[in-house]
């Protein structure tokens, strides 16, 4: 075997990053072995069921208890009135504003949380919460965003009322919550005064819901004897939750653990800190036994963090050649009854200054405003960076919208708008370095795997024969990865990651890290890392998370942070033992460390390939031979501040074929290329791509959360909530190209939620191209065949 | 969406259940495959103190031929009407319709009469039910009676069933010569009701109609025969325009209800649009053009 060959067959063997390894996790998952919260069972424990409110807006006149407290087996029944000696009937928000933890004197959404039920079992509190009776008076209810600042609108929050602000600067209104904009306005005012030409659009990012298949749920056990308080949470954060909890509750963090075992996905739903967790700490607290609280799926849908009601107007200023000169958008944001939107504590709206998009555009502008209306509190990120979604959605609308006006094609429209390979890093008008990106080539590749031309002509062809076929184009770029300290931070703390490894004296290893996985890989992904960066085999790797008592402190998972800042860290803390293990190698091959070099899983005297200490050689040593004045032991840990967010981007086509007599869709081809930078683990990726891809496509065709205009929800339970099965989903074709991140230590990228940001307007605006030649410039998501069919059919196209 | 406590009860024969209903009256009520019941009392809009399980009476279950008809028991899984030989052979619009009814585990559990007797118009049956000219055994404390299914289906969650009765079987003659039948049905996805959908049952003559039998499927209060619509093409020479115009016949007779489905409008136009699609598919099927 020659050396080159040798090398080659050590790096297979230890699995490591570029290895599309099987996951780790699956084994117990495909067997119905994991672990999740509501498998957890302890001595005692009592179940909690929670009593909602029936209307969207009412003052609670009374509530009767006895009844349910004469129920056998019912050990209490809380109100906001129980909580308030402990000052908990209230909590703060990660957006600064406060949430009623059971409804204090009114209720404000539907399903609001009223009081819980804690009994023997969940049959006998779900009996014990008919039985709690309470009198409403119904009051008007506040629905639609666009009338909450009008003069005469209810008001949501009697709590703020003379009140200025509500934890994210000025407010002008009862019902406004903050303003927020960034950008030169005036700059932007005079590009669009001077320009040739000049679009605009209402659009809409309507109310969703994340919907992971496991809803939220909690067990909390308090040690009266120990003070000492355990929780085990569905939290993507929970380091972030045990802190919250010290905070309300006074206990010492020290005797505070939270435990997320498995998680069942949570595409931002399990972010924050709802209702039914501090409820059932206290429950435990005060009664001494432990207290389980899960959701139904109908208390998940209506109650628990909904993503996006965002209501833009989209506006680019251009050349007539297409070349866009300014950009100005704006949102109005419904946060419902509470602003429990779930982002960095500074950032009222999230990143949506990401709106610019993979155009270099000179001046920009964008504002958002939120209101309060009688619907669930949240706002959160919804298998997304914050507002990402939302802000991609309207750019990559926009520029169809300017293509379409000026008659230029949308594939042309992008090459013409695109930052440039060489101009990176890039500095955004809105205030963004992106990080690295090349653009066109991407663009080129897309268009040749899918004959693009081809597509065009076919469709023109369609067209005269009166049929209906679509082709949308998204060329995205996100930011994700938050963040920088200075720049990001949860209530204070800075949004850095961490990883604790330590090698063992036989050659394996235990790795700890800060964020949480919930189906991403994360325990097959880490141990790649570390694999290469250590020369240990990846099966000798374990990785371990969600334990707040063993893991170092971290932010969790979401905002496609984990590889960025989570496996920076990891890569971090490998080096740091591997410069350790350098000097071991050194002492023990006699020479100066900066004799030796590394070699895949060893160290090599310079020159000498026979004189040679392999990492576990090293491993062993570290416990019994180092070199004189070194600490024995072989571990460390990293907490890691990214010096920037990276800016992963996509290109992604469909074809959609249209029924004009029922209006419904079917996508023929959807053809996603993503660009994460140095890509870990292919099939995960590709694996994730498949799981956006889907929820974007759910997204897109059908999920909302609506509601009547007595702010009754409907359509609360999967019945009606689309989640596609493998029946709807359409073929997923990837494809990818490199362009390594310059910052992160393994030029990577996060990935996971590329494909729903950028496939939700890939599809929209596959849809609306299929119109374009009767005019057609914006339909609203989503595009069920109802929807779709209405515009058909406004039309005539039916006939 | 837990239910308040009930009482489970498990009969192993027809007299036995229908024992258990005289007694305990409107508290009671019959568990076939749940897929409609168990929700409602998860949701506790119902709630019956008695429950009264007839999976386990064997002889509800199962399809045969008998003095020329086909005999299907009412506890028969959706998944054996799909998988019945002598259905496929003569009377294949009833597998062909069961294998749109939700999903497989629905289907496995599911029964051709629970689906029936709850007279829900978004389920499949009643309308298939129209359409075939079927006839439902009803058997009660004072024996048994048959009933049209043209006379069964009453309002929406009320038909001809009395409180006290079980139907125990379901009776369908085999398709006649130069007779085709298709069901088409409009769903926003896997395991949903219908927006719209339309059983049609056709006799041809060379390109005449001589006899046709069209239903709707949650297009009204309780699953309907568009009388009108039929009349449209019986008797005549079948041309698009008259497919047209019979579908027109149906959007009229229409009166569906709003829901996150579609609008009236919506369900209507998708009701002419299914009645057409299954009209054409059942021509060809009974050989003409």
């Amino acid at each position: 075997m020659s050396a080159a060959e040798d090398t080659l067959e050590r790096q297979d063997q230890l699995q490591g990053i570029g290895c599309s390894r099987k996951r780790k996790e699956d084994p117990r998952f495909i067997q119905g072995k994991g672990n999740y919260v509501d498998d957890v069972k302890l001595p005692g424990m009592l179940c909690g069921a929670i009593v909602r409110s029936p209307f969207a807006h009412a003052k609670i006149v009374s509530i009767n208890k006895e009844k349910a407290l004469a129920l056998p087996g019912v050990h209490a029944v809380i109100t906001a009135d129980d909580l308030k000696p402990l000052g908990l009937h209230w909590m703060p928000t990660l957006a600064g504003d406060t949430q009623a933890v059971l409804a204090d004197e009114k209720v404000a959404f539907q399903q609001q949380e009223v009081a819980m039920v804690v009994a023997d079992d969940r049959y006998i509190a779900a009996d014990g919460a008919e039985l709690v009776e309470v009198e409403y008076e119904v009051l008007p209810a506040l629905v639609d965003p666009h009338k909450a600042m009008d003069d005469d609108a209810p008001i949501i929050r009697d709590d703020l009322v003379g009140k200025d602000e509500a934890g994210q600067g000025k407010r002008t209104h009862n019902n406004h919550i903050f303003t927020w904009d960034v950008g030169d306005k005036d700059a932007t005012d005079r590009a669009f005064d001077n320009a040739e030409v000049t679009v605009r659009e209402e659009i809409l990012n309507p109310r969703v819901h994340p919907s992971p298949l496991e809803t939220c749920g909690c067990v909390a056990s308090f040690d009266k004897i120990n003070g000492a308080l355990t929780v085990y949470i569905t939290s993507q954060a929970p380091h972030i939750v045990r802190t919250v909890i010290t905070l309300l509750s006074g206990i010492a963090e020290s005797k505070v653990r939270v435990i997320s075992p498995d998680i069942g996905g949570g595409f931002g739903n399990k972010v924050g800190v709802y209702p039914g967790y501090v409820v059932a700490i206290v429950s435990s607290i005060v009664l001494g036994r432990p207290v389980k609280w899960i959701e139904s799926r109908i208390d998940n849908i209506s109650t628990t963090a909904f993503a996006r009601d965002y209501h833009g107007i989209g506006e680019l200023a251009a050349d007539k050649n297409g070349v866009i000169k300014a950009l100005r958008f704006s949102a109005l944001a419904d946060h419902g009854a509470f602003n429990a939107h779930a982002q960095p504590t500074k950032w009222p709206a999230g990143l949506f200054s990401i709106c610019t998009g993979s155009y270099d555009i000179p001046v920009a502008y964008a504002r958002v405003d939120g209101v309060y209306t009688n619907k669930a509190p949240g706002g959160v990120a919804y298998r997304c960076s914050f507002r990402v979604t939302e802000a991609v959605y309207l750019i990559e609308r926009m520029i169809d919208v300017l293509a379409q006006k000026l008659d230029i094609d949308k594939a042309e429209i992008r090459r013409r708008n695109f930052i440039k390979a060489e101009q990176f890093p890039y500095q955004s008008a809105l205030g963004w370095e992106y990080d690295s990106g090349n653009y066109l080539p991407a663009l080129e590749k897309v268009l040749e795997a899918c004959d693009y031309e081809g597509l065009r002509k076919e469709q023109a062809e369609k067209r005269a024969k009166g049929e209906l076929m679509g082709i949308g184009l998204c060329t995205f770029t996100e930011i994700v990865g938050a963040g920088p300290s200075k720049a990001c931070d949860v209530l204070g703390v800075g949004m850095f990651d961490s990883c604790e490894i330590r090698v063992h004296p036989t050659g394996s290893a235990i790795a700890r890290m800060g964020t949480i996985t919930q189906g991403q890989g994360h325990q097959t992904t880490y141990a790649q890392i570390i694999a290469s960066e250590l020369g240990l085999s990846s099966d000798d790797i374990q990785i371990e998370e969600g334990d707040t008592d063993t893991a170092p402190y971290g932010l969790g998972t979401y905002g496609s942070r984990s590889t960025p800042v989570g496996g920076a860290a990891t890569a971090m803390a490998a080096r740091t033992i591997r410069a350790k293990a350098q000097k071991i190698a050194a002492h023990l091959l006699e020479v100066s460390p900066d004799d030796v070099e590394w070699d895949v899983d060893r160290f090599q005297v310079k020159g000498n390939p026979d004189a040679v200490k392999t990492m576990k050689e090293v491993a062993w040593a570290a416990y019994n031979n180092v070199p004189e004045g070194m600490e024995m032991g072989l571990e460390t840990v990293n907490y890691y501040d990214p010096p920037n967010f990276t800016y992963p981007f996509g290109i992604y086509l469909c074809v959609v074929d249209i029924d004009r007599h029922t209006g419904e869709t079917s996508i023929r081809r959807f053809y996603a290329l993503d660009d994460c930078g140095n890509r870990i683990n292919p099939m995960i990726i590709e694996g994730q791509i498949h799981g956006g891809l889907n929820e974007a496509f759910a997204v897109a065709m059908g999920q909302l959360i609506s509601f009547d205009e007595d702010g009754n929800l409907q359509g609360n339970s999967l019945m009606d909530y689309f989640i596609p099965t493998f029946v709807e989903t359409p073929h997923w074709e990837t494809d990818y190209t490199v362009t390594p991140s310059p910052h992160h230590p393994l030029g990577a990228k996060g990935v996971a939620e590329s494909p729903h940001v950028g496939g939700i307007p890939c599809f929209s605006n596959a849809v609306i191209d299929a119109f374009a030649h009767k005019g057609v410039t914006h339909v609203n998501m989503p595009h069920t065949a109802f929807n779709v069919w209405k515009t058909i059919h406004q039309l005539g196209l039916d006939n | 969406m837990i239910p308040p406590s009930f009482q489970y009860h498990a009969p192993s024969s027809v007299d036995d259940a229908i024992s258990i209903l005289t007694q305990y009256g409107d508290e009671a009520k019959i568990l076939a495959g749940g897929h409609s019941l168990l929700p409602m009392m998860k949701l506790r809009f119902a709630e019956p103190e008695h429950l009264v399980d007839i999976n386990n009476i064997d002889s509800l279950k199962g399809i045969r031929e008998e003095n020329g008809m086909i005999v299907i028991g009412a506890m028969t899984s959706e998944s054996a009407l799909i998988a019945s030989a002598l259905l496929q052979e003569k009377c294949p619009l009833l597998p062909e319709a069961a294998k749109l009814i939700a999903d497989p585990q629905v289907r496995n559990r599911g029964t051709i009469g629970g689906d029936i007797a709850h007279g829900d118009p978004g389920n499949d049956h009643p309308a298939l039910m129209l359409a075939l000219d079927a006839r439902f055994t009803l058997v009660g404390p004072n024996g048994s009676r048959e009933v049209e299914a043209s006379d069964f289906f009453l309002g929406t969650f009320y038909t001809a069933l009395e409180a006290d009765e079980i139907m125990t079987e379901i009776r369908i003659a085999p398709q006649a010569a130069n007779t085709g039948a298709s069901y088409h049905k409009l769903k926003r996805k896997t395991g949903d009701f219908a927006t719209a959908a339309a059983a049609v049952v056709i006799e041809m003559s060379g390109d005449t109609c001589q006899s046709a039998r069209i239903s709707l499927t949650n297009l009204a209060a309780t699953a309907f025969r568009a009388t009108e619509a039929e009349a449209v093409l019986v008797g005549q020479t079948i041309s698009d325009e008259l497919i047209k115009q019979a579908a027109a016949k149906v959007m009229e007779a229409c009166d569906p209800a709003e829901d996150l489905r579609g609008d009236a409008e919506y369900k209507t136009h998708m009701g002419g649009e299914m009645t057409r699609r299954a009209i054409k598919d059942a021509i060809k099927r009974a050989g003409g053009n």
